[in-house]
């Protein structure tokens, strides 16, 4: 009785470790699914060309080279607004903030903004800075517009990296007589920086995959050269795969699948680049 | 004793007064500077409510309150326009609904495996894929459920179309997996292993004790990942407008097609003239996505903040 | 924040070079204006051109605001649009370069081979739900149609919907609740394709060997007339709208150089290229 109560234990407990792993599968199986069917249905398209011209008849010729210039313009420009606001902030709340009501709300204003969908957000750069600043459909606007979704990311991931740094190392720098910010300048901020840079690159990586709050700050269609200054116009990979998908008559099945494949190589790329920095960070941390 | 030292290698105190009311005066330039920043993200987070409202309140000044949120007629361009968003919303919750039925069961099995099963090879081979899935922009997914699961879709329920709630559900469920998975297998993570090693004591399966003593310790951090989920189901733009189909009918079944809030903003936002009527509705739209989006990831936050509390040491 | 502040300060110092041009509007015209904005740029180096959708309004918008040089549109500016255009002191003025016919399609296996307006406004407000009852097998209809962000869309529900210009017209009709709005052209035409219930009204330009164009009689007595460049230029095909350029005053310089090319014999030749119908 007793081996058989075991038995029938164990045996529901092989039956829910199979649902395990199949639900696992099922997680993991859809992922590399889409990256195999873009990659076969992609790569046909994609060449020299592709890669380095401006697009022709619409789009059904020549390359993409605006598109993907205008990706990494975006990319920079979110980057280079939400990087040093993100981490200060994180300096802040982290080194300077008490604990009182102020700091908690905005704590969850963090929570908050990280949560807003990426539509309300490109309402918020239509309002504001293509209205209301008077920046038009620019990269300006666009870039600052990504730069206030990237924030909050930004934000937490210097909070967290910098939180990581231990306390004696604070110690020890004040005692020997630094003054605050020479401690966060010369010691914290280093040890942090891994994390922080992790940060960045997830949060570039988002930006140059958003279509959402482009489409409504206003991507263009075609522009005759690269944007030569922040008020320029620009085009962008995400919305230009979704153009080619739906607005030019004719449009080539395989070009549409290149451009996505090329976006997908970008985004993914970054978060690669993420991770190794994450991994090494880590790696170096446990042999000191 | 550091003052000492300084004292005897400078010459003269004032030049040590200078200094030191020089870092001090740095100080607290970064500290204004650093609180600036600090300050930021309010300031953005109540810009965007300002705006939200200025431009959307407006609507209701055209539309009444009750008539905008339970009439089911949107005819932006007709003259007179009629703005009703029944159907955008109930399309929400039903996008919704059909991708957490299928990403939290999906979601928090994994989690549990990874978290409690699995060895550290799989483990390790099996994060980076569903960080790949986590990296797909949404453009992408809305393409692959155009092209491939919608006609999919199609046959298998024997629909007049595949654009459906449903397609655009089980897109959005891949979408929502990771945070689930990630945010599940850090709570599950976080339960101390006192607890895991008290049920084995007591002679307890491996899978008993998951079911019985891992889960309910870290559920709460697991309807955090929940709500994160929904949070980011709900936010979602670009795949439902590609794929859910945008019927303006109410829809009464997942396989209906629909178009929820998001899609309903975007769909318009091309044509609406600045100040417009219907450019007051779709920023009303974006006012109400805002406050539902804002309360789920609150709900997520406080729950998420009680789970770290819990087991605190 | 420093970034912030000088980008304030070049904003004052905003205005674009005389030698670009901005169109801006439907994106039904974006590749007929682009296909000729590369052609007018490689003769004309010094020259250079923007095209972006994402809609008519928008363009109409930013002609209004003065952000633009010319609105591109795929349906005529309203009323209330000239009026607030007078009264920013925008005066706008209207330039045919093309026409484009609407092609009613179907999938390949529907036996349906002509429908007459009428039909089509039942369809569409959802007043006829069953291939039957036009003539077709028993299977419900899945009516396509673009979103509020087209300028085809509102086309469609005057001409059409609303039987515009018929003895039958009816002002008050609008698309019905089971119709699905799509964001794009491209989206309806591949569910056509595979769909054996559905029906769409894509421009000229997108239709494939995928899906079958339906003739349309204007009214019962009429002869079915299918949808081709020379059907819509003597007029006999009744479903198509003219493509529009909008200005502010007539257009001088090099925005009247560009569209002098745009109507020139050459200019012409594209359209067809593009999918759309030359003018006469």
């Amino acid at each position: 009785m007793r081996t058989g109560g075991a038995s029938k234990r164990h045996s529901s407990q092989r039956t829910a470790f199979t649902m395990l792993i199949a639900a696992t599968i099922i997680a993991v199986l859809p992922a590399l699914a889409i990256v195999i069917q873009i990659i076969i249905s992609g790569a046909d398209a994609i060449s020299l060309e592709l890669l380095t011209e401006a697009p022709s008849q619409a789009g059904k010729a020549g390359g993409i080279l605006p598109a993907i210039v205008g990706t990494f313009y975006l990319m920079l420009g979110t980057i280079i607004v939400a990087l040093p606001m993100g981490v200060m902030a994180g300096i802040y709340l982290t080194e300077y903030a008490r604990d009182n009501w102020f700091t908690r709300s905005i704590n969850l204003a963090i929570v908050n903004l990280a949560g807003v969908p990426s539509i309300v957000y490109g309402l918020f750069g239509l309002g504001i800075f293509v209205l209301l600043f008077h920046f038009g459909m620019s990269l300006l606007s666009a870039s600052l517009t990504l730069a206030c979704q990237a924030l909050a990311m930004t934000v937490t991931t210097s909070r967290e990296a910098i939180l990581a740094v231990p306390k004696e190392y604070r110690e020890g720098s004040l005692a020997v007589g630094a003054t605050k910010w020479q401690t966060i300048r010369h010691l914290v901020l280093p040890q942090a920086l891994p994390g922080i840079i992790t940060g960045a690159v997830l949060a570039m990586s988002r930006a140059a995959g958003e279509t959402a709050p482009i489409l409504v700050v206003g991507a263009a269609f075609l522009l005759p050269g690269l944007p030569q200054s922040p008020f320029d116009q620009f085009m962008a990979l995400p919305y230009h795969l979704y153009t080619v998908a739906a607005h030019v008559p004719g449009m080539p099945k395989s070009t549409m699948w290149g451009v996505a494949l090329v976006l997908l190589v970008v985004v993914l790329s970054f978060n690669v680049l993420a991770t190794i920095i994450r991994v090494r960070a880590r790696q170096r941390r446990h042999s000191s | 004793m550091l003052r000492q030292r300084v004292d005897d290698a400078t010459a003269g105190a004032s030049l040590e007064r200078r200094l030191r009311r020089r870092w001090r005066l740095r100080e607290k330039l970064i500290e204004s500077w650093v609180f600036l920043a600090g300050i930021l993200t309010i300031v953005i987070l109540l810009g965007i409510i300002a705006l939200l409202l200025r431009e959307g309140l407006p609507a209701f000044s055209y539309t009444p309150p009750w008539e905008f949120f339970f009439g089911t007629k949107w005819y932006p361009v007709s003259e007179p326009p009629t703005f009703g968003i029944t159907s955008f919303f109930v399309a929400t919750l039903w996008v919704t609904l059909v991708a957490t039925a299928i990403s939290v069961p999906i979601g928090v099995a994994c989690a549990a495996y990874l978290a409690e099963v699995a060895p550290a090879k799989v483990r390790e081979t099996v994060k980076p894929i569903i960080e790949i899935l986590a990296g797909i922009p949404s453009v992408v997914m809305g393409f692959i459920g155009l092209m491939l699961l919608s006609p999919l879709v199609q046959s298998a329920f024997d629909l007049n179309t595949g654009l459906c709630g449903l397609s655009a559900g089980i897109m959005l469920s891949l979408m929502s997996l990771p945070i689930i998975i990630s945010v599940s297998e850090d709570a599950l993570r976080a339960v101390p292993d006192d607890f895991r090693e008290a049920s084995y004591a007591l002679g307890a399966t491996k899978w008993e004790t998951i079911r019985h003593v891992c889960i309910p310790g870290a559920l709460s951090g697991i309807t955090a990942a929940v709500m994160l989920g929904v949070g980011r189901a709900i936010g979602e733009t670009m795949t439902v407008l590609m794929v859910a189909g945008g019927a303006l009918a109410v829809p009464i079944s997942p396989t209906n097609p629909m178009m929820p809030m998001t899609a309903a903003i975007a769909s318009g936002i091309g044509n609406a003239v600045r100040g417009g009527l219907q450019y007051q509705a779709l920023f009303a739209i974006g006012l109400i996505l805002f406050v539902l989006t804002l309360a789920v990831n609150l709900i997520a936050d406080r729950v998420l903040e009680r789970q770290k509390r819990k087991f605190a040491r | 924040m420093v970034m912030l502040a000088l980008a304030l300060v070049l904003t004052a110092c905003g205005g674009s070079p005389s030698t670009s041009i901005k169109i801006i509007g439907s994106n039904t015209v974006t590749p007929l204006s682009s296909v000729w904005a590369e052609e007018f740029m490689s003769q004309n180096p010094q020259v250079s051109i923007s095209v972006s959708g994402p809609g008519s309004g928008v363009g109409i918008a930013a002609l209004i605001d003065g952000t633009t040089d010319i609105c591109q549109a795929s349906r005529v500016i309203k009323q209330s649009e000239i009026d607030q255009a007078e009264t920013n002191g925008v005066d706008p003025h209207e330039i045919q370069v093309a026409s484009d016919g609407l092609s009613v399609v179907v999938h390949p296996s529907n036996p349906v081979s002509e429908l007459t307006i009428a039909q089509l406004s039942a369809i569409y407000t959802d007043q006829i739900t069953n291939w039957e009852e036009v003539g077709g097998n028993d299977a419900p209809i899945v009516a396509l149609s673009r979103d509020t962000n087209s300028g085809t869309h509102v086309f469609f529900k005057e001409h059409v919907v609303q039987m515009l210009g018929l003895p039958t017209e009816e002002k008050s009709l609008e698309y019905g609740p089971s119709v699905l709005f799509l964001p794009s052209t491209q989206e309806g035409i591949d569910e056509v394709a595979q769909n054996p219930n559905a029906i769409f009204y894509p421009g000229l330009g997108y239709v494939t060997e995928e899906v079958k164009p339906v003739a349309i009689k204007r009214t019962a007595s009429d002869p079915g007339v299918l949808p081709s460049a020379e059907t819509v230029l003597d007029g006999t095909y009744p479903i198509s709208r003219p493509l529009l350029y909008y200005t502010d005053g007539e257009p001088t310089g090099v925005i009247k150089s560009f569209i002098d090319y745009c109507l020139s014999s050459e200019g012409q030749e594209k359209v067809s290229d593009v999918g759309h119908v030359p003018l006469g």
